[in-house]
């Protein structure tokens, strides 16, 4: 456990002046405090010859521990940490929803793969690997179908990134005038991060002969939903995976097994899972999932089309709504940040509702279209309190405040929504969600 | 320079073409990938541009569409395809109101090709039974839903032909926003 009030007395003599409103302090205090811990020294009663020293000892200690297992999983404690399912369409089609990650549950930038975020369509496709075939063919000298098998010995690269929902944080968006009261991971857990490992798209492609009238691929899925999106050629060419390991293990079946597309810092949707073919072609093909949806519906009634790159958004996952306070005193406030446009080169918070801001420190390392850890020290007085933060990428994108987002598009535009998240702080150290 | 001088020229610089392609291909990768025939690829080939080019055979109109529509959309879409309890998404009206205060997204609203309704509809619809319909059945239920629009006449039939030259209300209504302008 946090003990909050040795954090205090380590940063005690430290502090100096804080470095914006709302008790923020500098990023270093913590890093700089950290040698006086060490200093603390242990005392130990002395133990008479008759007693054994299981009587103190934790019961852990005292019995052999369970044995092993062929597959790992969380510790029983941790059980209840799960994704939080939504099915709109309720028993109409069960499959068609999301699975969000708890981010408020999590840390670091890695998502575990069983609570990787899933948006499917029309639920989750049984495939047999032997069977599937990866079919590449359209504007190429030489159509070709490839097996896992195959794919498997072809050269592979590892990239770390985050895969977003175009429809993530949807419940801050134009459809919810309100701000809605749900846990953080319900607003913003339609994104991971995770560490993926597959064959570049290029290779494949060049393998088939493109054919340089080849401008745009449509990717298609195996599920029911037969998913398609077109994808433009210099994406595909650039830096797209068919992706075959997620965090090292071969994808889950919700994730694409046994293969999915990957387009870093591009909408989720267009990372097609269980793909089973491309097909280049001159122009779009306008799939009912680029057109009637994953489109931006502007207030003068037009609607722009292949929004593709993700933008640059941040939320502190803690504290936040579902993490909240325990008392005054010291705290690291933690979040993520992240752009599909690059890397994140700053990410400032504020405690004083935007008034003031500083710079929280950025965990290396920072990879471009990855998720990026960001802490800051802060002290709280136990009072009201509004906290932000404010992501920048580089390149010079920085996060808006909620309204001038929300001003850009029509109403009910849920795509795309990267505003600047606000937490306000209850006196009972209640975290809810507010719109400034 | 000669002509025989240009001609050994050109083709050494062939030659160096033909042999650096090769080499790059052969470091890409082990080329594993297994030839397909036309008739492989014309199976798998599901996916209806505007175009219309890969649009199969076949041919429908709006009344026997809406008795596909009454056997296997309505319980989710609705009567008249307006929605169901406001489940499964609202496939008629809205016209003329995306620049309202309440825009109304629907397929006669703000679908840009009427070849997507096709594609969609005989890729994932119905829901529970995806791919089941004939394609015969797809033209009309996609006949049904643009009479219900007013888009067509009832008595129009739908093909690979007609198809493809439906304009629809919003087909201009899209602004391109590739590659990124900001």
């Amino acid at each position: 456990m946090l003990n909050h009030q040795s954090w205090s007395k380590v940063g005690e003599h430290m502090l100096g002046k804080p470095v914006a409103g709302g008790g923020l302090l500098d990023r270093r205090v913590f890093l700089a405090g950290g040698a006086l811990l060490a200093s603390a020294a242990t005392l130990r009663d002395a133990t008479a010859g008759s007693d054994s020293i299981g009587d103190d000892a934790p019961a852990s200690m005292t019995r052999p521990g369970k044995v092993f297992q062929g597959y790992g999983v969380p510790a029983v404690p941790e059980k209840s940490i799960q994704r939080t399912v939504l099915q709109p369409y309720g028993e109409l089609a069960p499959g068609a929803g999301v699975a969000m990650t708890p981010l408020g549950a999590l840390e670091g930038t890695i998502t575990p793969n069983g609570l990787h975020f899933e948006r499917s369509h029309n639920g989750r496709p049984t495939i047999d690997p032997d069977a599937h075939r990866f079919l590449i063919h359209g504007l190429v000298k030489r159509p070709l179908k490839f097996t896992l098998e195959s794919l498997l010995r072809y050269p592979m690269v590892t990239r770390t990134c985050f895969i977003e929902c175009s429809g993530n944080s949807f419940f801050n968006s134009n459809l919810f005038p309100e701000p809605m009261q749900v846990p953080v991971g319900m607003i913003h857990g339609l994104v991971s991060g995770a560490e993926w490992t597959g064959v570049p798209l290029n290779i494949l492609l060049e393998e088939a002969g493109l054919d340089p009238k080849g401008k745009w691929i449509l990717a298609e899925g195996a599920d029911s939903a037969g998913m398609s999106r077109s994808i433009p050629i210099e994406k595909a060419l650039d830096d797209a995976i068919v992706a075959l390991y997620q965090n090292g293990e071969r994808l889950r079946a919700e994730q694409g097994y046994p293969m999915r597309l990957l387009l870093p810092g591009f909408e989720g949707n267009m990372s097609v899972k269980w793909l089973r073919r491309i097909k280049v072609t001159t122009g779009p093909t306008y799939t009912k999932d680029e057109t009637s949806k994953y489109s931006d519906l502007m207030p003068d009634g037009t609607a722009r089309l292949f929004t593709f790159t993700m933008g640059v958004k941040s939320t502190i996952t803690r504290p936040a709504t579902g993490v909240a306070m325990s008392g005054p005193g010291l705290y690291e406030i933690s979040g993520l940040a992240w752009s599909g446009h690059g890397s994140i080169i700053r990410v400032e918070v504020s405690a004083d509702g935007g008034k003031s801001w500083a710079d929280a420190a950025l965990g290396d390392p920072v990879l471009p279209m990855a998720l990026t850890r960001f802490r800051i020290p802060w002290r709280w007085d136990g009072g009201p309190t509004i906290l932000q933060s404010r992501a920048t990428d580089d390149g010079g994108n920085t996060q808006l405040r909620r309204e001038v987002w929300s001003a850009q598009y029509a109403d009910g535009q849920l795509y795309h929504c990267n505003a600047i998240q606000t937490w306000g702080i209850g006196r009972n150290g209640e975290v809810s969600n507010v719109y400034i | 320079m000669s002509i025989s001088d240009f001609r050994w020229h050109a083709s050494l610089v062939l030659m160096l073409v033909f042999a650096s392609m090769h080499s790059a291909f052969a470091q890409l990768g082990p080329s594993l990938g297994e030839s397909v025939t036309p008739e492989e690829v014309g199976k798998w080939d599901i996916s209806i541009a505007p175009d219309g080019l890969t649009l199969p055979p076949g041919e429908g109109s709006a009344p026997h569409g809406k008795e596909v529509y009454r056997k296997h959309c309505l319980r989710c879409h609705g009567e008249g395809a307006e929605g169901g309890d406001g489940l499964a998404d609202r496939l008629v009206g809205g016209i003329g109101s995306l620049a309202s205060e309440s825009p109304i997204k629907t397929v006669g609203s703000y679908w840009p090709y009427a070849t997507t309704i096709f594609d969609y509809v005989r890729r994932a619809m119905p829901y529970d039974l995806p791919m089941s319909l004939t394609n015969d059945d797809v033209y009309a239920v996609t006949a049904y839903v643009l009479v219900l629009n007013d888009i067509i006449e009832p008595t129009d039939v739908l093909n690979s032909i007609t198809l493809p030259n439906i304009e629809m209300p919003n087909r201009h209504g899209f602004v391109i926003h590739w590659p990124e302008s900001d």
